[in-house]
């Protein structure tokens, strides 16, 4: 039985433009600090589990939903689901967790949360991806991590 | 001042260590993570090393070990869903016993005080008693469903068959058997954090108790029994919890541990913000609205979160801790 889509027929949003690489960004004795858009460019083209379309085209996230703090090595991404009782959000905001976990130095303290009143059941997902624990034994789940794993296969 | 000295770092794990637990003499601890393998590590001269590898108990995770009161047995929980119990009745450590019975991950297991009761919690947001029945051989007492969420954690009263866990349901039950009928029952519920608690620690007398919490606080609580003087109202209990002092503004991030020392009273706490705090009760502190004072800040105690922090059994002020990279810190603690 195949599910149907919880949003069957989504909002599609253009693209955004590459990263411009500047000069600074060749030369090597410049420290390039982690910043928004490079936080923006490791997740804009996770999938989303049910459409064949990213998270940046359906708007779940984008850059200025992105905060970086590197002296406190603070990243909090605040993603919005395209409707408010998606069901797909905490997969989605595994994803994003899963995929920054990977890409990003581990002195980073990563949050991921559901933009504040985008979602019904936003506490419960935001409580259930910020325990760490719950998030561990899930990644031991081979077909969970199966699934995530096609999500971010385009990061 | 007080300081808290780096003894020595330990590496061997792979991945998160999740916890460590001391040998009730504190010569020897456990740990364990990730890497589904329990270390033994001992002192040899100044140093500590590896003693021993115990490998192929667990299929996922092991969450949590713990010695039993007389130090010959090691019971370890797992993401797997089973609680394995380790002895050296053979001159080494083997696997002789695996509880089975959680729907999924375990959590947490503690030996009681008289080493005759384990108690076990998990994710399918229950509580196991379970009693030493005979060599091996192990026997549910009781299930106690009164938590409404994953329960993360449980700890035995000091002295006394007395149960408390902690849940992501933000509230702390306490368990104990119905002389009359051999019953387990929850007893109190202690409300008043405002998420998760991921630990709790008795002090020396049982009479107290410190949780922390997603919600970046501990809580102190007190035990009023049938004689209290003052006048706490035990609407026909034998006793009553009251959350007698709260430590708010000291941790950025979620609280994973807490340890209570059996020796110097002092409490020591693990925070996702990479810190080891050590607090201290008062001088003049009110015995029924204590203060403490944050006596020690150990920034940068470890490169991640740090997931376990506990005191060496034997008072010599040693501190134990581990974390997420795989670390595993000896620290001495002293006040000048």
């Amino acid at each position: 039985m195949t599910k149907l889509a919880d949003n069957v027929n989504p909002d599609v949003y253009d693209k955004g433009s590459e990263r411009e690489i500047t000069s600074n960004e060749r030369n090597e004795d410049i420290v390039d600090e982690i910043d928004q858009r490079e936080v923006f460019d490791l997740i804009r083209n996770i999938n989303d589990p049910e459409h064949p379309l990213t998270l940046e085209e359906l708007r779940v996230i984008e850059e200025k939903n992105i905060f970086v703090d590197n002296k406190q090595n603070v990243v909090n991404v605040y993603f919005t689901p395209t409707i408010p009782h998606c069901s797909m959000a905490t997969l989605i905001g595994l994803s994003i967790r899963v995929q920054l976990l990977r890409a990003l130095p581990s002195r980073f303290k990563v949050t991921v949360e559901v933009s504040e009143g985008t979602h019904m059941s936003e506490h419960a997902v935001n409580k259930q991806l910020a325990d760490k624990e719950r998030v561990a034994a899930a990644l031991e789940n081979n077909n969970l991590v199966q699934i995530i794993n096609q999500c971010i296969v385009n990061s | 001042m007080a300081k808290l000295e780096l003894l020595q770092s330990l590496s061997g794990h792979k991945g998160i260590v999740w916890n460590v637990s001391w040998h009730p003499l504190g010569k020897i601890f456990a740990s364990c993570g990730e890497d589904k393998i329990i270390k033994l590590w001992g002192k040899e001269g100044e140093s500590w090393s590896t003693k021993t590898v115990l490998v192929d108990g667990h299929q996922r995770t092991i969450r949590e070990v713990s010695w039993s009161p007389c130090g010959n047995f090691i019971a370890s929980a797992s993401f797997d869903g089973t609680t394995a119990v380790w002895d050296k009745k053979s001159g080494q450590f083997e696997c002789n016993a695996t509880l089975e019975g959680h729907e999924n991950e375990v959590k947490s297991v503690a030996w009681s005080p008289s080493g005759q009761l384990l108690a076990t919690c998990g994710r399918d947001k229950s509580v196991w008693v379970w009693e030493v029945a005979g060599e091996d051989e192990y026997v549910c007492e009781a299930v106690l469903n009164v938590h409404n969420q994953d329960v993360k954690k449980v700890a035995w009263h000091p002295s006394s068959d007395i149960l408390a866990s902690a849940s992501y349901d933000n509230t702390v039950k306490m368990y104990k058997e119905d002389q009359s009928d051999n019953d387990w029952t929850c007893v109190a519920t202690l409300q008043s954090h405002e998420s998760t608690v991921w630990s709790l620690t008795f002090d020396k007398s049982g009479k107290r108790l410190a949780t922390c919490s997603d919600d970046r606080t501990v809580k102190i609580w007190q035990e009023f029994g049938p004689d209290n003087q003052e006048g706490v109202n035990l609407e026909d209990r034998e006793s009553i919890w009251k959350c007698v002092c709260t430590l708010s503004g000291y941790h950025t991030r979620c609280i994973y541990d807490i340890t209570w020392c059996t020796s110097t009273g002092l409490i020591a706490t693990a925070c996702g913000d990479d810190i080891i705090r050590v607090f201290k009760e008062t001088d003049d502190s009110d015995p029924n609205a204590p203060t403490f004072d944050l006596i020690h800040t150990k920034l940068n105690a470890h490169s991640q979160d740090v997931n376990c922090v506990k005191w060496n059994p034997s008072g010599n002020q040693e501190l134990v801790s581990c974390s997420d990279n795989g670390e595993v810190k000896i620290w001495k603690f002293t006040e000048q």
